[in-house]
């Protein structure tokens, strides 16, 4: 039931996910952040199987870190995102793997450039310019198709993502109430209120 | 067979000595020396820098190693050792977060690597670690500093100010004549370099200062700042030689004086 959206600007990435922790057809809880800082300028969206989504996100926070302390910089988006995937696709072909859907955005700060990437539990990755998980995906992608621009700024890029959240709690029966959102530019990561 | 390579490279002599052991103090004893001085809300690292040959890539040569946001080490001895220990820290510092969701005290991971070394004293087919480290670092939600050293035994203990590496006897005995308790920033640094030109011969260039304030701030001086305290430095010790010498000079003036009223008063 977890909703996730993603989207890349001119020089950020915005990362949501909504914030319902649900088992059953009961809410556990409506505080829950499901998006992880990783680095200096790396996000991370989890959504999946409750358990598996926090043990996995976990365990790459402190693998992202223990790189990081060990070589002074960050692993960049690309290297980052590809280590995660080739995490998951290792897990697929364990006795037990993590079922976990993600996004990874991040700012490259040594091409200056923004880069999205969705990753979903069999270990497909793409670098895209904008992305969903969960039903939100079916009610999103086509407003992201027709609104969504490379340039826009960060205003326009939360207009959009709010068009998004708008549509899925316009169509969806069961809708979150409340969404997480970050960004991620050149100067770090922030949290924004939407 | 298994007398041929699993026996264990430390074994006791006839005299309860463990030589392996006392020859990695041996190699520490070679080592180039590291400071740490403890102040009262902030505690700092010195190490005395190799000289970089006229070539090489001085930020490749470091002595002093974060192990995670709020701990630093610095060792004396063996590099390579160093290194080898230094990673299996940073790694432990990363697994307890990940298992417990705090970070590591001080002293925890100072036991850890304690533990380490004193585990290669003791198992067949390995070497002790040739090296000992200071460990300094401030634990979550205190704002206390600390500081720790550990020895290719295993030993492992608390100190306000300590020293280790080459001429560490040295510099351990001036800091014990110099130390003070709840020393501001600016003193805390200076002590330690005070202490680290008792031995290091070639001034502010030969010498590395990382500052650790609070939890997680860490900062390492750059060449021109320690030039400025080196600088400072030998300016009150040219004062006080100064004075010295007038003092001196004042009394055997006196003294003149005196023998002169003395001869006079003979006449």
């Amino acid at each position: 039931m977890d909703i996730s959206f993603a989207l890349t600007g001119k020089g950020y990435v915005i990362v949501a996910a909504d914030t319902t922790a649900a088992r059953s057809i009961v809410k556990m809880k409506v505080d829950e952040d499901k998006i992880k800082v990783l680095s200096p300028h790396l996000l991370m969206a989890y959504s999946g199987e409750p358990g598996d989504t926090v043990q996995f996100a976990e365990y790459i926070e402190r693998n992202i870190r223990l790189y990081h302390i060990r070589n002074t910089y960050a692993l960049r988006p690309p290297s980052a995102a590809s280590w995660i995937r080739r995490s998951l696709a290792d897990s697929l072909r364990s006795r037990r793997p993590y079922a976990v859907n993600l996004l990874v955005g991040g700012y490259d700060t040594s091409t200056h450039t923004p880069h999205l990437y969705w990753i979903d539990y069999l270990g497909t990755m793409s670098e895209v310019p904008f992305a969903a998980h969960g039903y939100g995906a079916y009610f999103a992608l086509s407003l992201l198709d027709r609104y969504h621009d490379p340039e826009a700024s960060v205003e326009e890029g939360l207009a959009t993502l709010r068009r998004c959240l708008d549509e899925v709690a316009k169509r969806l029966v069961v809708t979150p109430e409340k969404y997480k959102v970050k960004i991620v530019d050149k100067d770090g990561v922030r949290e924004v209120e939407i | 067979m298994s007398r041929s390579y699993d026996r264990a490279l430390t074994v006791f002599s006839p005299d309860g000595h463990l030589f392996q052991v006392e020859y990695a103090l041996e190699a520490v004893r070679k080592g180039t020396c590291a400071v740490g001085v403890r102040g009262k809300n902030v505690v700092v690292l010195g190490v005395e820098k190799k000289s970089v040959l006229q070539l090489q890539d001085p930020r490749t040569v470091r002595k002093v190693a974060m192990l995670d946001d709020h701990v630093c080490l610095a060792f004396a001895g063996l590099t390579a050792d160093g290194r080898v220990l230094i990673d299996k820290a940073r790694i432990e510092c990363q697994s307890h977060r990940l298992t417990v969701e705090d970070p590591v005290t001080v002293e925890y991971i100072t036991r850890h690597i304690a533990g380490i070394q004193q585990r290669y004293t003791q198992s067949g087919g390995v070497r002790p670690f040739g090296i000992s480290t200071l460990i300094v670092g401030f634990d979550p939600h205190d704002t206390r500093p600390r500081l720790y050293q550990t020895e290719p035994g295993g030993i492992y203990s608390e100190w306000k100010a300590n020293a280790i590496g080459r001429s560490s006897k040295t510099v351990r005995e001036f800091l014990e004549k110099n130390h003070k308790d709840e020393m501001s920033r600016e003193e805390t640094i200076k002590l330690t370099v005070k202490s680290l030109l008792e031995v290091v011969q070639t001034g502010a260039k030969n010498i590395e200062i990382t500052v650790m304030e609070s939890y997680g701030k860490i900062t390492s001086l750059d060449l021109a700042q320690i030039e400025a305290i080196v600088a400072e430095i030998e300016r009150e010790k040219e004062a006080e030689a100064e004075r010295k010498r007038s003092r001196l000079a004042a009394t055997a003036a006196g003294q003149a004086a005196m023998s002169q009223a003395a001869g006079g008063s003979g006449q």
